[in-house]
């Protein structure tokens, strides 16, 4: 984990995506940027642009981290903790027994499996919804960005226009059209909101701009290169470093989606993990039933692993990413 | 939904480098656009469409759906749960956002700056919670607020304190605020830090050979030259807080007494739609709070691009 965080993804190697980002800058702001060679050099002289560390500013920011850490520490510490432990020990400490091992078994058992039921579900929506979300905002990203359509404008009006409305707002109306084409309480119901990404499309549109150069476009027609062959071997390389960031936010939308699913899904065989888990949460609180906080806990600490871990594999490319994408007005 | 699926509507379209005759391109555009523009059609502007439609009828006891014109949105502007509601959420969107994006800039600009030990670590570090889903986030936090097990709880017996419950109902608002700070608190520091690294260095070189301090570099030149940031990251946040429903969703089964049916306008709409079969007003109280919405962003947006 270390050494994936040494590397400042923005500035220090002229070939990091980063360095794309940084270009991306409008021509009536981009002055030449004499302050870019000093920052090349391992270890720079101190100066105003430089400045050295400051361990007050360190320790205050400190206190940010603190905060978003602590929630997270204490679910790994009570994560090891059996049912009676989490009522008899302090939170951020651990309890006398270890049963980390025990919690995980018994949380991927529980109930004839349905955890692993659920992650499996999950990771269905996540395939199909976010690699599909993902491939639809590539397509409509540099089709916008690198083709003059007729239309283009309009569909640009629409997809901004609409996003004005809240999801939500969305949320009753289409769980009616979807239970009268009777696609509620199956993977579809999940699966196809999940397809559109108007972040992502407009991501790529931005980054598509910036990435594929027109001129690369015209060679190749100029070679005779069919149009879906200019893109998948031309355009698509050099938009990975978008591609990754769009894959990557779909996938945490669609990992942690609550609100689409608890409204098209009923039954427990096709739960995402956070439907699962908050049914679990709920069995606690209703008379006669079994309180599972041990699982609860456990059951969250597995749920947020596999994303986080993507995120921080994949740092460098996501980060880079979203800087191309998120400034350019 | 979340946030991001709202961000582009802050934007203008970005220009087209160069116009290119349309020919036989115009249809291959036409080929890579269309997947995403049919499913678009078919989950944004159907449901829009459809609800429009539903809020235009009444479903009654006797005769069945019948047409009843505006008379839904008029029951919905004078429904008091709807503005309970509305009234709740306009108060966390006052006091939780600016606390919010308040922190998250301080952070981008004390990364930005060079003066942190450690930068790469406590970018990532920071913005970790928004990796962990809502309800993870509701059910870990809902627990760490519980008197029972919970910290809370914890600090009272271990200090012989009596630390008020952040589940009752003066402060459950609170706590459902600090949870979506700590969820978002790290993307947003995410957007002003991106947003700060393509600001050219030079105009800082340039400002402290005027002889600028680093406040005033921050207030003169780096505020300015993330603006569009601010703007974006400030409209994601109040679409957010009207949109406000995972957080209290979950955090109900926690605290029954607190967080009612008809807490939110979202909470509202869900219980009316399935648990009281009410889908035309459902759907009218969706579009209502849609609009309005929609014409919040907006003046942010027209406030926040005016040149000031």
């Amino acid at each position: 984990m270390t050494t994936s965080f040494t590397t400042d993804s923005t500035g220090s190697s002229p070939s990091s995506p980063g360095h794309r980002a940084s270009r991306t800058t409008p021509p009536a702001t981009a002055r030449p940027r004499t302050g870019g060679s000093a920052r090349k050099s391992r270890r720079p002289p101190h100066t105003p642009l430089n400045p050295r560390p400051s361990i007050p500013l360190t320790l205050v920011t400190g206190v940010v981290v603190l905060y978003t850490l602590a929630p997270l520490l204490w679910l790994v510490i009570n994560a090891t903790k059996s049912q009676r432990g989490l009522f008899d020990s302090f939170g951020l400490w651990f309890a006398d027994d270890f049963n980390l091992w025990d919690n995980i078994t018994r949380t991927l058992t529980y109930d004839d499996g349905a955890f692993v039921r659920w992650f499996l579900n999950t990771l269905l929506y996540v395939t199909v919804g976010a690699g599909g979300a993902t491939v639809l905002a590539v397509l409509g990203g540099y089709a916008l960005a690198k083709y003059d359509f007729p239309g283009r404008r309009a569909v640009f009006a629409v997809v901004i226009g609409a996003v004005a409305v809240p999801g939500t707002a969305l949320a009753v109306p289409t769980f009616l059209m979807f239970s009268n084409m009777g696609l509620t309480n199956t993977p579809w119901a999940v699966i196809i909101p999940s397809l559109i990404s108007p972040f992502g499309l407009y991501l790529m549109w931005v980054f598509a701009l910036e990435a594929v150069p027109a001129g690369l476009l015209e060679a190749a027609r100029i070679d005779g290169s069919s149009e879906l062959r200019t893109f998948f071997t031309i355009a698509l390389p050099l938009l990975m470093p978008g591609t990754i960031t769009v894959l990557l936010f779909s996938m945490v939308a669609t990992w942690n989606n609550y609100f689409l699913p608890l409204i098209m899904i009923k039954d427990p065989d096709w739960y995402p993990l956070t439907l699962g888990l908050n049914a679990w949460n709920a069995q606690a609180q209703t008379a006669g039933g079994e309180a599972v906080f041990d699982l609860i806990i456990t059951g969250s600490l597995l749920t947020i692993v596999p994303i986080v871990a993507a995120f921080l594999l994949l740092q460098r490319y996501w980060q880079s990413g979203l800087a191309a994408g998120s400034v350019k007005e | 939904m979340t946030l991001l699926s709202t961000s582009a509507q802050a934007v203008r379209p970005p220009r087209p480098r160069r116009r290119r005759p349309l020919g036989r391109y115009g249809l291959t555009g036409w080929g890579f656009a269309g997947p995403f523009v049919a499913v678009f059609a078919l989950v944004f502007l159907a449901p829009i469409g459809y609800a429009a439609y539903l809020s235009l009828f009444r479903d009654r006891m006797i005769g069945g759906r019948s047409f009843v014109g505006m008379d839904n949105y008029q029951q919905a502007l004078t429904d008091p749960q709807f503005w309970e509601g509305l009234e709740r959420v306009g108060l966390f969107l006052a006091v939780q956002v600016p606390i919010m994006l308040g922190i998250a800039l301080l952070v981008a600009l004390a990364i930005d700056s060079g003066r942190l030990y450690g930068r790469s670590f406590f970018r990532v570090a920071v913005f970790l919670p928004y990796a962990v889903p809502a309800v993870v986030a509701s059910l870990m936090w809902g627990f760490i607020y519980g008197t029972q097990f919970g910290l809370v709880g914890n600090i009272n017996d271990t200090f012989g304190l009596s630390l008020p419950d952040p589940l009752s109902p003066s402060l459950v608002l609170a706590s459902i605020g600090n949870i979506v700070t700590w969820e978002f608190v790290g993307y947003n520091m995410l957007i002003f830090y991106s947003a700060l690294r393509v600001v050219p260095r030079s105009l800082y070189e340039a400002a402290a050979i005027d002889g600028a301090g680093e406040w005033r570099i921050i207030s003169a030149v780096k505020l300015p030259a993330i603006r569009g940031a601010l703007v974006i990251a400030t409209i994601f946040s109040v679409i957010g807080s009207f949109q406000l429903f995972n957080e209290p969703s979950i955090l109900q089964k926690l605290a029954p007494n607190a967080i009612t049916n008809d807490f939110t306008p979202n909470l509202y709409t869900y219980s009316l739609s399935f648990a009281g079969q009410q889908h035309n007003y459902a759907a009218t109280v969706a579009i209502v709070m849609g609009v309005i919405t929609a014409i919040i962003a907006y003046a942010v947006q027209l406030r926040g691009m005016r040149k000031g």
